[in-house]
């Protein structure tokens, strides 16, 4: 299939550059690629490492306040940075085309999803309406589409998150292009949906024999997808190689340490006594949002030990941050009780008392909503200080300082700081802080680690490990992600639609037999090996044929 | 001080031109009584002179001197529209941020009341109740700002409720900090910068409203100087091709323009977006 | 279907409250007068008889809630009452004065609404140019400068220097339309040239913010042409927002009406409302207040229903 001869797409010292604070900053330093007819080239990197910016100048096309700064793309002998619009608008649709990142987003609501399919086919004149609107019902059939006729006569609101990412891939093919671009097109979707995506993206690109620049932040699902895969970092290739040699034996420093990323483990931890009172229980829970229907938590019971790390774990919509919610009093259940070291706590916060407060505090997952733009760090970290220890001037200050240089961050250099001249990182260390600095015994952890970077992340499940072991805390690790459950529980706590499936030890959990959900679930987790995808699918349809 | 002076540097020409307009236009209402050559309501010559190297811009229809009319209109005029604006801020923010915070039923109440009085349009109901309280300056700045309020409320209530859904108001929540902590730590000083900008374009309207009104010969009542009066009484002369009575006029037009300028310029840097 | 009825119901009636309770303010504002409205109108001279005759026959002897609803059923069989100072019947004092206003209003209405349209959609086009740029200087410049100052200098310019309209748009009863638009053009002018310069910021703002939003950057990559961009992907999804432009400014016509009839002395229910006000003939003005209000109220309810009849989510629910 793959025919390197001809290069399709020919990138040389590509350089883009974006308009930040009245100045011209580079986003792109100096990129060169080569894309060959037939091929999948993945572009892997953090966040801020250029993939989207390099995948649109694949099109000619940069966003609003970048510019192309230097160097060339070649599309098939076009050069396209420097084309007029006319060109690079010719060549779209009928040549390259693109699949974002969020189709919910990038489909016109106002419209039924087979006009936007057909648009382009009709206005190129490469087909009448009713040509493409049967190309279009083949298509969502090749893609596994449910209901492939009557699909595409539904508005973008009406379709889920997984068929409308299915329908964007469709749409791309509708001229059968060279090239697509497909920009993070799982990110935002759950892994059982993502799954589907995958295997049916993969098999029309090779149904097709189309080019693609496949990008995304996962080495896992790049592994699944590329040929070839090139590692980004500040806008610079760190290197590029074929997909078995990158993932088995790559040169670079900062390839190897994203490669090992997901090695770090939490050590295992003696089983707790019989005789242990948990810290907060939550006893056969039920709530349910007032004016609404049906519970959104149905009976819920958790144990939270001192020392103790609980993952809760599930998809969107599984009920797992409306759990802690409910824990901290935001929502107050319905039914059922929760306990303080065995002493039953009021349902609703308003009514509990200072020290109850003290003792559950929670980490939110977005640092930059969870700390107060317009206060000082030493004012964040200090005020539950005050509050629920009566901390002041000296004693205070020597309390923020220990802190801050227990989160690793050095404490003359941070106090002063606002929130806004933090990394992501370093802010969420200050929600960390923030949290410890009540002295708590439980602490929540909704999703802490999803908006970071994997090297960032890893830091923060370090710091939160030894953290637990400082300070002997009980955690409530809220996550969808497996991989960092396996780092960092100790029970696992396994949800769907706001019922618990299956709960017990991490080993146990993770042993089979599982409940079906947690079976569907684990397998759905993409692997390193290239060849994971192909053995689930066929796993898959062994045991339902 | 620096960074401000800094940042004034690097504006737009337009926002420039509008800072230095609103500087002298202040400076002309602050020293009213020295730049003056006449007094406030002294007639002092026939009606309807022309300009003259003493009647800079000739007298008005009792005899008195525009120029002089003029620059004592600036006080006037821009000084009830300025404590007019503050109040309906003063009044408007506090109610706005209260029904964020406390929502249930005192946002209840406040927004029902405050979508009728925005359902009547904005000169109708401030005629309607200067009818009722007679046309005095007091009762101009009371209505005026009441009914600027309500905008001010709607404004301030959804600026603070996209403060009341941050996380970090949550997590002082369920900290158990009080209310009075809440809105004074939390919530005011992120919803106060978006209000800056607002307070200009308010005070535009308020300006216009005000200006029309005394247009109106319902407003700022004689024999106080105020430039929309001035263009009322003096109007007959447009018709004999005198532009003179346009003059109080366009001193309106080019304050607003100016306030217009700097906001233009705050808010685009407040978005962030390229020039 | 049914959903959509149900919601166009619930707009209708609440429109009809709004209304309802805008009604009881301006009949109960009247009673926050300090002092008898008798002996407010009839002077310090009056004699008690004449006081007591006076309260008698506007019905000020009654409870306030009596009178109200006796206020709005006779508004509703078309008997507007009498004017407090000149005693004649209101309705025959307004109804040649509202078909002028009206006539005025829509003559701006009929040329501003798809001008401004057209401005606003070509300055969301050529976005950040120079002829963007001027649009903005010449806009903001007619938004921030008085009405009257406008009506004044086009006063100047067509009817004392260049003499080709009346300054003084007076009309007779029989006048024939084309004596009508020839009388109330300059003032149309004005209004249009304001309201204008409102509806096309607006317009230009809420198709600017869509353009941001990512499904037109997806139109960009499928090779939509600018035009096509903005023609058939952005203003598909922009007529609520535009609906509500509208609505807001025909409002606005509403109040620059009053001072642009000042200004040209032009016979309608702004000049009215004015000298109601300087008076204070309190039923005049009442009258003229809800009949504005409800004019203002009932626009905004048909943008409301225009909006929720152009969205998608809201047409083909789930």
């Amino acid at each position: 299939m793959t025919d390197t001869q001809t290069p399709l797409l020919v990138m040389q010292n590509l350089q883009i550059e974006g308009l930040s604070e009245d100045r011209w900053k580079p986003i792109v330093k100096g990129v060169n690629l080569t894309l060959g007819k037939g091929e999948v080239l993945g572009l892997i990197g953090e966040s801020g490492a250029g993939k989207s910016t390099i995948g649109l100048g694949a099109m000619g096309h940069v966003r609003d306040g970048c510019r192309f700064s230097g160097g060339t793309v070649h599309f098939d002998g076009i050069e396209l940075t420097g084309a007029s619009r006319e060109t690079c608008r010719d060549l779209r649709s009928t040549r390259i085309a693109y699949v974002a990142q969020s189709a919910a987003a990038s489909f016109n609501p106002a419209f039924k999803l087979i006009s936007q399919h057909a648009e382009f086919p009709v206005r190129r004149g490469l087909m009448q309406r009713e040509e493409a609107e049967k190309d279009a019902i083949d298509l969502y059939r090749q893609l596994q589409l449910p209901n492939p006729e009557e699909i595409g006569f539904r508005y973008p609101h009406q379709v889920s998150g997984g068929q409308l990412q299915r329908a964007m891939t469709a749409m791309a093919m509708a001229c059968r292009p060279d090239l697509i671009i497909f920009d993070e097109p799982t990110t935002a979707l759950d892994v059982t949906t993502q799954i589907e995506v995958l295997s049916a993206i993969r098999n029309i690109v090779e149904e097709f024999g189309t080019s693609a620049i496949y990008i995304t932040h996962d080495l896992a699902v790049v592994a699944q997808m590329a040929d070839r895969i090139m590692v980004l970092r500040y806008g610079e290739e760190v290197e590029a190689a074929d997909t078995a040699t990158m993932l088995n034996d790559p040169k670079e420093e900062y390839t190897k340490s994203l490669w090992a990323v997901r090695s770090f483990k939490a050590a295992q931890k003696a089983p707790v006594a019989e005789a242990q009172v948990p810290v907060v229980s939550l006893k056969n829970v039920t709530a349910q949002y007032p004016g609404t229907a049906r519970p959104v938590l149905n009976d819920i019971s958790m144990d939270f030990h001192a020392g103790r790390t609980v993952a809760v774990v599930g998809e969107s919509g599984s009920g797992k941050s409306t759990t802690a919610r409910s824990l901290m009093g935001l929502l107050p259940p319905v039914q059922g009780e929760i306990l303080l070291n065995g002493a039953p706590l009021a349902p609703e916060f308003r009514k509990r008392s200072k020290a109850e407060l003290q003792a559950v505090q929670m980490i939110y997952q977005m640092a930059d909503t969870a700390l107060n733009p317009k206060q000082r760090i030493k004012d964040i970290i200090g005020r539950p200080m005050t509050y629920y220890r009566g901390l002041r001037g000296k004693q205070l200050t020597q309390e923020i300082r220990a802190l801050l240089a227990d989160i690793e961050l050095e404490p003359d250099q941070y106090m002063n700081r606002l929130p806004s001249e933090l990394s992501g990182g370093q802010k969420q260390r200050i929600g960390i802080a923030r949290a410890l600095a009540a002295s708590p015994k439980l602490v929540i952890c909704d999703e802490v680690t999803s908006a970071l970077d994997q090297l960032v992340a890893e830091g923060i499940l370090r710091l939160l490990d030894k953290l637990q072991k400082e300070h002997d805390l009980a955690y409530m690790f809220i996550t969808h992600d497996i991989s960092t459950v396996r780092a960092i529980a100790d029970e696992v706590v396994v949800m769907q639609q706001g019922r618990v499936v299956e709960q017990g030890a991490k080993e146990a959990i993770f042993s089979p037999p599982h409940a079906p959900y947690t079976d569907l679930l684990l397998s759905s987790v993409p692997e390193m090996d290239p060849a994971w995808l192909d053995r689930v699918l066929a796993d898959r349809a062994a045991a339902q044929g | 001080m620096n960074a401000i002076l800094h940042e004034l540097r690097k504006a737009p020409l337009t926002a420039k031109f509008g800072i230095a307009v609103v500087l002298f236009y202040i400076f002309v209402a602050v020293f009213a009584p020295l730049l003056a050559p006449f007094g406030e309501s002294e007639v002092v010559g026939y009606e309807y002179e022309p300009w003259s190297a003493v009647n800079w811009l000739g007298t008005d229809s009792l005899g008195r001197d525009m120029a002089t009319r003029m620059i004592y209109g600036a006080r006037n005029t821009i000084g009830i529209a300025l404590v007019t604006t503050m109040i309906a801020f003063a009044v408007g923010s506090a109610a706005g941020f209260f029904a964020a915070v406390l929502q249930g039923w005192v946002d209840q109440v406040l927004s029902r009341a405050v979508d009728v009085v925005i359902s009547i349009p904005t000169l109708i109901f401030a005629l309607l109740l200067l009818t009722i309280f007679g046309a005095s300056v007091t009762s101009l700045i009371g209505v005026i700002a009441l009914i600027y309020a309500t905008f001010v409320y709607r404004i301030a209530r959804a600026v603070a409720m996209g403060v009341v859904v941050m996380d970090y108001v949550e997590a002082a929540q369920v900290r158990g900090e009080g209310l009075w902590w809440i809105m004074r730590k939390e919530i005011l000083p992120n919803a106060a910068p978006p209000l800056v900008a607002e307070f200009g374009l308010r005070f535009c309207f308020v300006f216009l409203t005000i200006s029309g009104l005394s247009f109106l010969g319902l407003g700022i009542q004689p024999p106080a100087a105020d430039w929309g009066s001035m263009v009322r009484e003096n109007a007959s002369l447009i018709t004999f091709g005198d532009l003179t009575p346009l003059i109080p006029a366009a001193a309106i037009g080019l304050l607003t323009v100016a306030v217009n300028f700097i906001v233009d310029w705050m808010l685009h840097k407040a978005s962030g977006l390229k020039t | 279907m049914h959903y959509l009825l149900r919601l166009f119901v619930q707009r209708l009636a609440l429109g009809l409250l709004t209304l309802f309770v805008v009604s009881l303010v301006i009949f109960l504002s009247i009673e926050l007068l300090p002092g008898d409205v008798a002996q407010q109108v009839l002077g310090q001279s009056a004699t008690p008889e004449n006081l007591a005759a006076f309260r008698r026959e506007l019905g000020l002897d009654q409870p306030a809630h009596t009178r109200y609803l006796s206020w709005l059923g006779g508004f509703l069989q078309g008997d507007l009452g009498n004017s407090l100072i000149s005693g004649l019947p209101i309705k025959d004092l307004i109804s040649e004065r509202m078909y002028n206003t009206f006539f005025l209003a829509g003559f701006a209405a009929v040329i501003s609404v798809p001008l401004a349209v057209l401005l606003g959609v070509i300055a969301a086009l050529y976005r950040e140019t120079f002829l963007d740029k001027s649009i903005n200087v010449a806009t903001l410049t007619a938004i921030s400068v008085p009405e009257f100052f406008v009506g004044y200098i086009l006063v100047w310019l067509f009817a004392v220097e260049l003499g080709m309209f009346p300054s003084i748009a007076n009309l007779s009863e029989d006048a024939s339309l084309g004596d009508r638009i020839y009388r109330t053009f300059l003032p149309a002018l004005t209004l249009t040239l304001i309201v204008t310069a409102h509806m096309m910021r607006m317009t230009r703002a809420s198709l600017i913010n869509l353009l941001a939003l990512p499904f037109i950057e997806m139109a960009q990559l499928k090779g939509a042409s600018q035009r096509r961009l903005i023609v058939i992907h952005a203003l598909p999804n922009a007529i609520a927002p535009i609906v509500t432009v509208i609505a807001i400014n025909l409002a606005y016509l509403i109040v620059g009406v009053v001072i642009v009839e000042v200004v040209f002395v032009y016979p309608g229910m702004g000049q009215l409302l004015v000298d109601s006000v300087a008076k204070r003939d309190f039923t005049v003005v009442q009258t003229a207040c809800l009949l504005f209000a409800a004019t203002y109220i009932l626009f905004n309810l048909a943008s409301d229903l225009i909006s929720i009849a152009s969205n998608p989510r809201l047409l083909h629910r789930k």
